[in-house]
């Protein structure tokens, strides 16, 4: 009896240890950052649509309008002409990045000798702080002194006025966030590339299949579900884009580069219409919902 | 044969020129800011351009940190740019565990939507509440909405790291009567080392990037690098060269940690293509 005694304890402890393990309890873990996200990301969504029906500003009390501020987007001109801008800014900051980033993921998906170093170059530019880079830019673009209005000239274009003239600004812009954005997009499609099986490259090689053909046939199809991925991610971040925007053209000249969330800022901290600000906040936010539920449902359908 | 060779030649001239063209743009625009940074006030204004300076001057790095509190500005962006991320790394790391463990698809959908949420939509209440708290003028509102940027991040990451872990060990461990605690502590944690350091990598460079918060919550003595740097340009109408001197301060940490580090980041990029913001 006292032999087994220890023996059976340990079996019944065992027992219900497993059952608690087996219950797989693992709330405790995601708890205190899930406080963590709503104090600091659901409780500003929720102020957010409270003061979206409100009008707040600096020195007068909280007044409820309900649904005045959505109104008063419609009519709203320089808003309005903000969304299509941002629609215009974001459709080629998407095509461009994810065509030279499938590009270059294919270059960087061959081995030759420097590759390390070539492709930790390439990235550089969306490693690098916006604001430093956006700055450079800036000096770049300058119409007078600037290098670029030098390099185009020494080849036999025309100089351009880049980020000082509201017919170039946007295509600039557009050009600044290609250079940036395009190596996350290589990233991606680049693992994407890495995944995937050699057996059908051996037999389009016996078959005497041309690198294009293999690319088409069989690369492409299979990285596509990666490429979507990279599209969504694009679209979104070009939805978002700030930093350079703010640095280089601030929205300017007049309001030619004036996008949805250049508008957004300067309503809430130059002009503090905090209610207005954030209704366009809460639309802002439907259409980045919007856009990647469209964009997610495609991936579903190509993949 | 020889036709053969010299076609392959051609076919390898061809792609070097492609990877060229491919890192050029990088590659121009951080020598020029470097050139810039270098050159006196006559050669930036100079055209056509200097390319390379003579004589090289390091006048512009001096002034600064002569003519501006850079100091400060600096000691303000790594104490945001640490705690936040340590913050992150202390709440992330369990959370992602917890997430990959129990396949919380709901909760990893929850940290996709703080991917997509724009950064400005967060700042117009936290800038009100941060009001009300009287917490202006200080750094801990920078760190708060800094950690926006970084758990989200790190969450991301760990999940994909503790999804792609055996689960053998740990079960080991629990079948032997270990808690849930100590399966993590003493078994999951030790193997998510690498996991680890491409998250802290991450979460850092792009909190230390962060320019929108700053530029709203950020008073005269609590700016962080990037919203000093870009006030130099806006207040002071500053000439070029200190401008690319002060800019290339900035960035210099971040780039030379890509440098080092540029398996990890590579790593964790691919992985879910993470960015803050």
């Amino acid at each position: 009896m006292s032999l087994t005694l220890p023996a059976m304890d340990l079996s019944a402890r065992a027992q219900a240890a497993r059952r608690r393990n087996y219950a797989r309890n693992y709330w405790p873990f995601v708890i205190p950052a899930g406080a963590v996200v709503a104090a600091i990301i659901v409780l500003p969504w929720v102020f957010t649509l409270f003061m979206s029906v409100h009008e707040w500003r600096v020195g007068s009390d909280l007044e409820f309008v309900g649904l005045a501020n959505f109104r008063h987007m419609l009519t709203d001109e320089r808003f309005l002409w903000s969304v299509l801008r941002t629609l215009y800014f974001t459709a080629l900051a998407t095509f461009f990045p994810v065509v030279l980033g499938v590009a270059a993921a294919v270059c960087f998906h061959r081995r030759f000798p420097g590759r390390g170093l070539a492709r930790t170059i390439f990235i550089m530019p969306m490693m690098a702080t916006p604001v430093a880079v956006a700055l450079v830019w800036t000096m770049m673009f300058h119409p007078q002194l600037g290098v670029l209005n030098y390099l185009l000239t020494s080849v036999g274009l025309p100089p351009s006025t880049w980020s000082y003239d509201a017919a170039t600004v946007i295509p600039t812009l557009v050009m600044v966030e290609t250079w940036q954005w395009t190596p996350l997009v290589m990233l991606i499609v680049l693992g994407g590339l890495a995944s995937l099986p050699q057996d059908p490259y051996e037999a389009a090689k016996l078959d005497g299949a041309s690198a294009w053909q293999m690319f088409h046939h069989i690369s492409l199809p299979l990285v596509w579900p990666h490429i979507v991925v990279a599209l969504v991610i694009r679209t979104i971040d070009a939805l978002k884009a700030f930093d350079t925007i703010f640095v280089i053209s601030n929205g300017g000249p007049g309001t030619a580069s004036e996008t949805m969330n250049i508008y957004l800022y300067l309503q809430a901290f130059s002009y503090y219409n905090m209610g207005y600000a954030s209704a366009i906040t809460v639309v802002f936010f439907v259409l980045i919902l919007m856009v990647s539920l469209v964009l997610f449902s495609v991936r579903q359908e190509s993949a | 044969m020889t036709g053969h060779r010299f076609r392959r030649a051609a076919g390898n001239l061809g792609f070097g020129l492609a990877v060229f063209a491919l890192i050029s743009p990088a590659i121009l625009v951080f020598l020029w800011m470097l050139s810039l940074s270098l050159k006196n006030e006559v050669e930036n204004m100079a055209y056509p351009p200097v390319f390379i300076p003579s004589p090289i001057t390091f006048s512009n790095f001096i002034d600064v940190f002569r003519k501006n509190d850079f100091l400060t500005y600096g000691l303000n962006s790594v104490i945001v740019s640490f705690s936040a991320t340590g913050i992150a790394l202390l709440l992330g790391v369990p959370a992602g565990f917890g997430i990959a463990k129990s396949r919380a698809t709901k909760a990893a959908a929850l940290i996709m939507i703080a991917r997509v949420t724009p950064g400005l939509s967060y700042l117009i209440p936290l800038f009100l509440i941060f009001q009300w708290l009287e917490l202006t003028g200080t750094l801990t509102p920078l760190v708060i909405t800094h950690v926006v940027i970084t758990l989200p991040i790190v969450v991301w990451v760990m999940i994909g790291f503790f999804e792609g872990l055996p689960a053998e060990l740990e079960e080991a461990a629990l079948v032997d009567g270990a808690t849930i605690w100590q399966a993590f502590r003493h078994v999951a944690l030790p193997l998510a080392r690498p996991g680890i350091t491409v998250a802290t990598i991450l979460a850092f460079i792009f909190s230390w990037n962060n320019f929108i918060f700053g530029v709203v919550l950020a008073g005269r003595t609590t700016r962080t690098l990037p919203v000093a740097v870009y006030n130099v340009l806006t207040f002071e109408q500053v000439s070029w060269g200190p401008l690319a001197a002060a800019a290339l301060l900035v960035t210099a940490p971040v780039l030379l940690l890509t440098l080092l580090m540029q398996k990890e980041i590579v790593a964790g990029l691919t992985a879910g293509g993470v960015k803050g913001g």
